[in-house]
C-alpha cells in the first residue's frame, strides 16, 4: 500500500463514487450506467472478467473500493470498443476501463504478475529509453520477464517466426545494440517528465 | 373529380387514425366543419391492426365500430381517403392546404361483394399484416374497412388482371380511368394527427432481425395472434411453420438508446405484458427488461402476469442475438443484471418490442412547425393554428393518444370561432 492510497481513502472516507469521479478518467460517467447489461454482454473475453463493466459500475456506486480497485477485470479490456458502439446511454466503457487501471496501478493495488499491468510496464519502459518502441528488445523482455530459463524456451519456441519476421525486414537483429531513437531524446524525456509532474500534481491537488 | 366545401371556419385533421378521428369526430359533433384526410384506403389507422388493448384485453374492433359509425352518422365530417396533404399555406384562422388523392380505381358503387378478388391473380404482400401473407391485387384491406370499399393495387392497372376485375364487378364500380387528382381548399385551423411507425428493426443491427428468422417485432406479433391475421391466430415460427413453446420478449428495441431512438416509447412495456397473456400457459416466456415500466394502474397488469407460473422476468438488455443454424433457435447473449450471471438462452421465438418513432420525419412536414430532438411535434406558438394529436406530439397509448386528441381539438375550435367572431 503506497501513501498516496492511503491519502485517498483518508479524504474520500466513504465516497468511492466521488474518488473515481475526481481521480479517474472519464470516471464522472460512472453514475449514468443504467445496468442495462449490453457492455457485459458485448464483451468478447467477457468470460475472463471476474467483474464486467455493468458490474465494476455498480460496485463503485456500492463503495467497494478494495474490490474494484484489486480485482484485475479492468486489465481484461483489449479496447475493442464493442461496449462503446452499444452502450445506449453512450458511456466511453473503454477509456473507464483504462482509467481504472491506470488509477489502481498508482496507488499501488495492481495485482501482482496480472500480465497486461506487466506488459504494459515494459512497453512503457522501452518506450521511455528512445523514445521509440524497440520491437526486438520489447520481444526479448517479455520472453525473459519470467527468468533465463522460461525466456530460452519462450525464444526457441518462436525461433520461426522471428527469422521470417527478419527476412520480411519487419525487425532488425542491429536494434539490440542501442537502437533507433527520436531526433531529440532529451527534449522527449523533459516534455514526458513535464507530463508526469502536471499529473502528480493533480493527484497531490485531490488529496 | 373530388369536391370539398370549405371555408376559414372548416378544421382540417390531417391522419385518420385512433387520434384524427377522434379529434375529427369531437369537432365535428360541436357542429364544426371538418376535412379529414387519410393516406391509407380506410381509417382507424394502427388501430386497426392491432388484436387486443391492454391492460382491459379487450378488442379494439369495439371502439373502431363505434367511431365508425359516429362518422357515418355526422353531416359535419368529410374523410378523403388515400390522401397526403402537400402542402399548407398561410396563418391561423386562414390556411391554403393542397392535397395529392391517389386513385382507388373504385367507385362508391362498390358493395364490398368480393367478386374483383376473386377475378384478380396477382398477389402482393399484405402491408396490413406487416407483409406476413399475401392479398390479392384487388382488395378489401381489412373485415371493418371503412369506407368499406374494394381497392384495386396500382400495379395491376394496365395488366389483364384490371380487366377482369372490371369484367367481374356486377355494379360498375371499377373505375380504370380514375387519374391522381390535386386539390386545393381552405381551413382555419389544422389538427396533425400523422401518428407513428414501428422503429425499423434492421437498425438494430446485434439482434439480426434482418437475418434471423425467428426474431420478429412486437407489431408482427401482434398480427400473428389475431384470429383474423394471416396465421389464423397461431402462434408459428417463420422459419418452419413450427408450432412455438418459448418465445422471449426483448424489451426497449431501439428505445432508451442513444445509438437509435433517444425517448422511452412507453407502450412497449405494456405491449410486451399483453402479449404474454396471447400463448397458451404451456408456452414459455421471457421477458428481457432492463425496468418495467407499468405505470399507474396499469402495475395491477404487471403483477398479474408475474405471477402466471410459465412467464420469468430476466432484468438484463440482450446484448446479441446469434442463430443456432440446427435448429433455427435464435440465442440470446448477455449477462443479467441480477447476479451478473452470463447466458446463452435458446428460444423457439424471438419477439423485438420496437419503440415510437414519428410516422413523417423531420425534413418532411409540408408546414411550418416546431419539432422536438425526438422528432415530434412541439406545443410551440409558432405553430400558429396548427395543433398536434396523439403520436405525432410524443410517444402514447391509444388511451393517452385520445385524450390528447380531444384536446387538439378544442385548440382548433377556439381558433375556427375566433374567426368566426371577426368574419360575424
Amino acid at each position: 500500500m503506497s501513501d498516496l492510497n492511503t491519502a485517498m481513502i483518508e479524504k474520500y472516507r466513504s465516497n468511492f463514487l466521488k474518488e473515481v469521479e475526481a481521480n479517474v478518467e472519464e470516471g464522472e460517467w460512472v453514475k449514468m450506467c443504467m445496468q442495462c447489461g449490453v457492455c457485459s454482454g458485448s464483451c468478447p473475453l467477457g468470460k475472463h472478467w471476474d467483474h464486467p463493466p455493468q458490474e465494476i459500475f455498480m460496485m463503485i456506486r456500492a463503495n467497494k473500493r478494495d474490490e474494484v480497485l484489486g480485482t484485475d477485470s479492468m486489465w481484461m479490456c483489449t479496447s475493442c470498443y464493442n461496449c462503446i458502439a452499444r452502450c445506449p446511454r453512450g458511456l466511453p466503457i473503454t477509456h473507464i476501463m483504462h482509467g481504472l487501471a491506470v488509477y489502481s496501478k498508482r496507488l499501488g493495488l495492481t495485482q501482482k504478475k496480472q500480465p497486461t499491468a506487466e506488459f504494459s510496464q515494459i512497453f512503457w519502459d522501452n518506450l521511455m529509453k528512445k523514445g521509440r518502441v524497440n520491437e526486438l528488445k520489447l520481444g526479448l523482455s517479455m520472453y525473459f520477464k519470467d527468468g533465463f530459463g522460461q525466456g530460452v524456451k519462450n525464444a526457441m519456441a518462436n525461433q520461426k517466426l522471428g527469422q521470417n519476421m527478419m527476412k520480411a525486414k519487419r525487425m532488425n537483429p542491429m536494434e539490440f545494440f542501442g537502437g533507433h531513437s527520436v531526433k531529440d531524446l532529451s527534449g522527449f524525456q523533459s516534455m514526458v517528465k513535464k507530463a508526469q509532474e502536471i499529473e502528480e500534481g493533480n493527484l497531490k491537488e485531490a488529496k | 373529380m373530388t369536391e370539398v366545401i370549405a371555408t376559414n371556419e372548416t378544421i382540417l385533421v390531417v391522419g385518420g387514425g385512433i387520434s384524427g378521428m377522434t379529434a375529427a369526430l369531437e369537432a365535428a359533433e360541436t357542429g364544426k366543419q371538418v376535412v379529414l384526410v387519410e393516406k391509407r384506403p380506410y381509417v382507424g389507422g394502427r388501430v386497426t391492426q392491432l388484436f387486443k388493448y391492454f391492460p382491459k384485453l379487450c378488442f379494439p374492433t369495439c371502439g373502431l365500430e363505434i367511431n365508425q359509425r359516429r362518422a357515418k352518422m355526422n353531416p359535419n365530417l368529410n374523410i378523403i381517403t388515400m390522401a397526403e396533404v402537400t402542402d399548407i399555406k398561410g396563418e391561423a384562422g386562414n390556411y391554403t392546404a393542397t392535397v395529392k388523392i391517389s386513385p382507388r380505381y373504385i367507385n362508391e358503387n362498390c358493395t364490398a361483394c368480393g367478386d374483383c378478388a376473386k377475378a384478380v391473380e396477382t398477389e402482393f404482400d399484405d402491408e396490413f399484416n406487416y407483409n406476413i401473407g399475401k392479398r390479392k391485387g384487388a382488395y378489401l384491406p381489412h373485415r371493418m374497412a371503412h369506407p368499406q370499399r374494394y381497392v384495386l393495387d396500382p400495379a395491376i392497372i394496365g395488366t389483364d388482371d384490371a380487366q377482369k376485375a372490371k369484367e367481374a364487378c356486377k355494379v360498375n364500380a371499377v373505375d380504370l380511368d380514375m387519374q391522381e387528382e390535386t386539390i386545393e381548399f381552405k381551413a382555419g385551423a389544422v389538427i396533425w394527427a400523422t401518428g407513428w411507425k414501428p422503429y425499423d428493426a434492421n437498425k438494430i443491427q446485434p439482434y439480426g432481425y434482418d437475418r434471423i428468422a425467428n426474431v420478429i417485432t412486437s407489431v408482427e406479433f401482434e398480427r400473428m395472434a389475431d384470429p383474423n391475421g394471416p396465421t389464423g391466430g397461431k402462434l408459428q415460427r417463420p422459419s418452419d411453420g413450427k408450432e412455438v413453446k418459448s418465445v422471449a420478449f426483448i424489451q426497449c428495441a431501439g428505445s432508451r438508446d442513444k445509438n437509435h431512438l433517444l425517448h422511452c416509447s412507453r407502450i412497449c412495456c405494456m405491449a410486451s405484458l399483453k402479449q404474454a397473456t396471447y400463448p397458451a400457459d404451456d408456452v414459455d416466456i421471457s421477458i428481457y427488461y432492463i425496468d418495467i415500466r407499468a405505470i399507474d394502474r396499469f402495475e395491477d397488469f404487471y403483477q398479474t402476469v408475474k405471477a402466471k407460473e410459465n412467464v420469468k422476468f430476466i432484468k438484463s438488455k440482450v446484448a446479441s442475438i446469434v442463430e443456432n443454424k440446427e435448429n433455427g433457435n435464435p440465442t440470446l447473449h448477455g449477462v443479467d443484471t441480477e447476479g451478473y450471471k452470463r447466458y446463452a438462452d435458446e428460444h423457439d421465438l424471438v419477439v423485438l418490442a420496437v419503440g415510437m418513432e414519428p410516422s413523417v420525419d423531420k425534413e418532411s412536414f409540408p408546414v411550418e412547425i416546431v419539432i422536438n430532438e425526438e422528432g415530434f411535434i412541439e406545443p410551440a406558438p409558432e405553430n400558429g393554428g396548427v395543433f398536434a394529436a396523439g403520436c405525432s406530439s410524443d410517444a402514447l397509448d391509444v388511451n393517452r393518444a385520445v385524450q390528447h386528441a380531444t384536446g387538439a381539438a378544442l385548440r382548433a375550435i377556439q381558433v375556427v370561432n375566433r374567426v368566426a367572431a371577426t368574419e360575424g
